[in-house]
């Protein structure tokens, strides 16, 4: 079998075994919270036999094991079961949630992503000079702001002062794409902000490394222009390190926006997740978090796949 | 002058100034009281409720864990949404009288044990299908059954046999009660087709609106039921109640006209907002209070003297001034205001007084060891504020209260009606036997005080089965007095229901039964 190919399946094999891993901690952490899901539901209102009723329904008396491997069961036969709060399917909510997860993160990646890597080039082509200056000092200072302070500072500007967005980013099915576009713009415009300098700074630093390389000497010897020196000769051998950084940050868009989610009451997995967790509804807790994590380890066994194959010495081995 | 009195003539047929405001300011202008009175009467009545349109409200208070069964409501969405879709037997208007909904009349006998609710004819469920005597036995069946984990249960629990027969409903009760009618207005108990067993989520009632879109924690649309049988109220085609937790974005949202109505403005910005175009707030007294409450029977909280020095060393004006931004009234450490049909107001409004504070402290004979006060930021709005406001003027009465903060989460289970001293509050009820029933008789489950008096029960179950109204108000005069010198309530404050609402919107009416004028704004005002 070729070398990469084995490599290969070898990530695979270990982000599933990770995943089972996860799954197993996840549990243990929400069985670790106090009280439980039956007193968290009935909150303020709850008597004893209010609660002795709910649990006995609930399935809460079985030992935690045998509701660890029932899940398990479910989970591998595609069966997320039905959230313990309202008797909502679960694999259904999370659907349609989990597609406008995507639908911001994407928004924000298709835009973070190109800008990150183009402004790092010009960092990296003008580096210690001005523009570098500019570019590094402006999105230093985006990152340095937390993400709630960027939302209200847009929803200030763009709502109150300029008046061309809507506060409130919900999406419906049924919206035109376009309708959609126009509801996630402020959240897009945080999240945009907020990646931006971790991508730009790490493409910078990688081009820099790879420009003190001898054959970087070479090529500007030959006469190329520097921009073509980067480009060509540079850019392909920093490949790795800036798509391992544009994963991660890919992966936080993802799961970790919750924050941007509420202040814009943007109807998606964030949020959900979060109820949830306020209620102990242990199923849906445990399905968001397998998500969470599978995003988490596919992007970055994505990441190693693309590094291994992006290098020549992996791909033709001796 | 005649500019201005055009306009304010303008903003009453719009339905956005009262009487009083309207003659207030009239006679500002010099124009005698009587002369602007009758203007008044004279525009508000040329006031038509205009139908048509979509009217948006922004709500904090829901989450993706909500449900659509009316048993279940807990939280403000949930609330404002079942009362779009739903209708109960009978409602609470805003001055305290019965409402009557689906029951068009409602008699008892004279020692008020059985009571008879005759249906209204021709009132019709989303499904099509009438609503009869037997659908609302069923349901109040249902809630009856401990499974249903009805909120209503302690409600439905004292009534002791339910017929139907023909148009009407006969609920015998194994205790007189003469406030049944405002018992059954409680909004957990809306009329469901078989009373709701086969699917209680399905959100199919007999109220002015049909679900349409229902996703909780996001958003919940709604269509006009065309076959409604009032059509007094039910003005636009459609309802949508958005869930806008951050207070930011939601006052954000009525400002920019993405939302028509929002609840919960945060007192903070009250200010900063009356002066914003476009938007009016309404601050609206009702019935819901914080508290501190302490176990009488634990040390050191079973001393009355020690409960006596700490009820002396709450400064409650400062409360409402600094956790309320002035929007609220101080509490007398009994959980009844005026909001409450049969409140005696003649009760002194206990002080901040230091030096009574230190003599009742110095008769209890504590040992000056801390007195830990347990607060959370979830207990209510402020909580955490209030019990260092409370720490600071307690020590300087001498008395060594120190405050302990802990977490939200789990705060119900672990630290409410646990620990002997922690910071709460309390939604209010429509009658005060309500109130006194749930948290204050001895044997109440949410006793959350501990308090334990043979008078007051006594008293309290005297004044249900009590026709005579002036006899019934001395009687719950004589309970809050029991209650203001013995219990274990310390109660600072009365909260309002603080609400925006957009100059799009007419119809509206301040009502101290509940926020947003007791979940019905959508379906009681119109797009102007």
């Amino acid at each position: 079998m070729h070398p990469v190919l084995v490599l290969v399946v070898q990530r695979i094999a270990l982000g599933l075994l990770l995943l089972l891993a996860v799954s197993a901690v996840i549990f243990l952490g929400v069985e670790a919270l106090p009280g439980d899901t039956a007193q968290a539901i009935l909150g303020q209102q709850a008597t004893p036999e209010a609660l002795a009723n709910l649990r006995e329904k609930l399935g809460l008396n079985d030992p935690a094991i045998t509701r660890y491997f029932r899940w398990l069961g479910g989970v591998l036969t595609g069966d997320l079961g039905t959230a313990l709060t309202n008797g909502a399917d679960i694999a259904t909510s999370i659907g349609q949630r989990l597609g406008n997860t995507l639908f911001l993160a994407g928004c924000a990646a298709a835009i973070s992503v190109p800008l990150a890597i183009i402004l790092g080039l010009i960092a990296a082509r003008y580096a210690g000079r001005w523009p570098d200056k500019l570019i590094s000092g402006v999105t230093l200072t985006t990152i340095s702001l937390p993400e709630f302070v960027a939302a209200y500072f847009v929803i200030y500007l763009l709502t109150q002062v300029f008046p061309v967005f809507q506060p409130v980013a919900m999406v419906f099915p049924g919206m035109s794409f376009w309708a959609k576009l126009q509801a996630v713009a402020l959240p897009v415009i945080v999240l945009v902000v907020v990646v931006l300098a971790h991508m730009m700074r790490m493409t910078r630093a990688a081009i820099l490394n790879v420009m003190q390389s001898a054959y970087i000497e070479t090529a500007e010897l030959k006469g190329l222009s520097p921009m073509t020196v980067i480009w060509r000769h540079a850019f392909p051998n920093a490949i790795a390190p800036v798509v391992a950084v544009v994963m991660l940050n890919m992966a936080y868009l993802v799961v970790g926006v919750v924050v941007v989610e509420v202040v814009f009451s943007y109807n998606a997995l964030g949020q959900y997740l979060v109820d949830h967790v306020s209620k102990r509804d242990l199923p849906v807790v445990q399905a968001v978090g397998l998500i969470f994590a599978a995003v988490y380890i596919t992007l970055n066994m994505l990441a190693d796949v693309i590094g291994i194959i992006s290098n020549p010495r992996l791909r033709h081995p001796k | 002058m005649t500019d201005q009195l055009d306009r304010m003539i303008d903003t009453v047929r719009r339905g956005r100034m009262t009487r009083r405001e309207f003659v207030g300011r009239a006679s500002a202008m010099g124009i005698t009281a009587g002369l602007a009175s009758a203007l008044f009467s004279k525009t508000a009545m040329a006031q038509e409720p205009k139908k048509g349109g979509v009217i948006r409200v922004g709500m904090q208070g829901g989450e993706s864990t909500n449900s659509l069964d009316p048993a279940l409501a807990a939280s403000e969405v949930p609330f404002q949404v079942n009362m779009t879709w739903g209708e109960m037997l009978v409602d609470v208007n805003p001055d305290g009288s019965i409402d009557h909904r689906i029951a068009e009349e409602v008699s008892s006998n004279a020692d008020a044990t059985e009571w008879k609710f005759k249906i209204r004819a021709g009132v019709e469920f989303h499904d099509g299908k009438t609503v009869t005597a037997e659908d609302v036995v069923a349901t109040l069946k249902r809630h009856t059954d401990e499974k249903s984990q009805s909120g209503a249960l302690g409600i439905v629990q004292g009534i002791s046999e339910m017929k139907a027969e023909g148009d009407m409903v006969t609920l015998k009760l194994s205790a007189a009660s003469a406030d049944l009618p405002y018992l059954m207005a409680d909004y957990h108990l809306i009329i469901q087709p078989g009373g709701g067993v086969d699917n209680p989520a399905a959100g199919i009632g007999a109220g002015p609106y049909k679900v349409v879109v229902n996703e909780p924690g996001v958003r919940h649309t709604f269509a006009k039921h065309a076959n409604y049988f009032d059509s007094s109220i039910g003005h636009a085609d459609e309802v949508e109640i958005l869930v806008i937790n951050d207070n930011t974005a939601r006052t954000a949202a009525l400002q920019s006209g993405q939302i028509h109505m929002m609840n919960r403005v945060d007192p903070k910005i009250v200010e900063l907002l009356k002066g914003a175009p476009g938007i009016q707030i309404k601050s609206v007294a009702g019935r819901g209070h914080y508290v501190f409450i302490m176990h009488v029977d634990k040390p050191p909280f079973d001393n009355n003297d020690l409960r006596m020095a700490l009820k002396y060393s709450i400064n409650r004006q400062e409360m409402v001034d600094k956790i309320l931004g002035g929007l609220g009234s101080r509490g007398n450490d009994f959980p009844i205001n005026a909001a409450y049909p049969l409140f005696d107001d003649s009760i002194e409004q206990r002080e901040y007084d230091a030096a009574k504070a230190a003599e009742h402290y110095k008769k209890s004979g504590h040992d000056g060891s801390p007195i830990v006060l347990r607060t959370a930021p979830g207990a209510f709005p402020g909580a955490v504020d209030a019990a260092n406001l409370f720490a600071a003027s307690a020590n300087a009465a001498g008395i060594p209260l120190s405050v302990k903060l802990e977490p939200d989460d789990g705060y119900w289970s672990n630290v409410w009606n646990v620990e002997p001293f922690c910071a709460s509050y309390w939604g209010g009820r429509p009658v005060q036997d309500q109130m006194y029933s749930t948290a204050y008789l001895s044997t109440a489950e949410w006793n959350d005080t501990k308090f334990k008096n043979a008078r007051f029960d006594e008293l309290l179950l005297a004044a249900r089965g009590e026709l005579d109204a002036a006899k019934r108000k001395g009687m719950y005069s004589e309970m809050a007095h029991i209650l203001r010198d013995e219990g274990g309530l310390i109660l600072p404050m009365f909260n309002d229901f603080v609400s925006g609402v957009s100059d799009a919107i007419a119809g509206w009416a301040d009502d101290p039964n509940g926020e947003l004028m007791n979940g019905r704004a959508q379906v009681r005002c119109w797009l102007a």
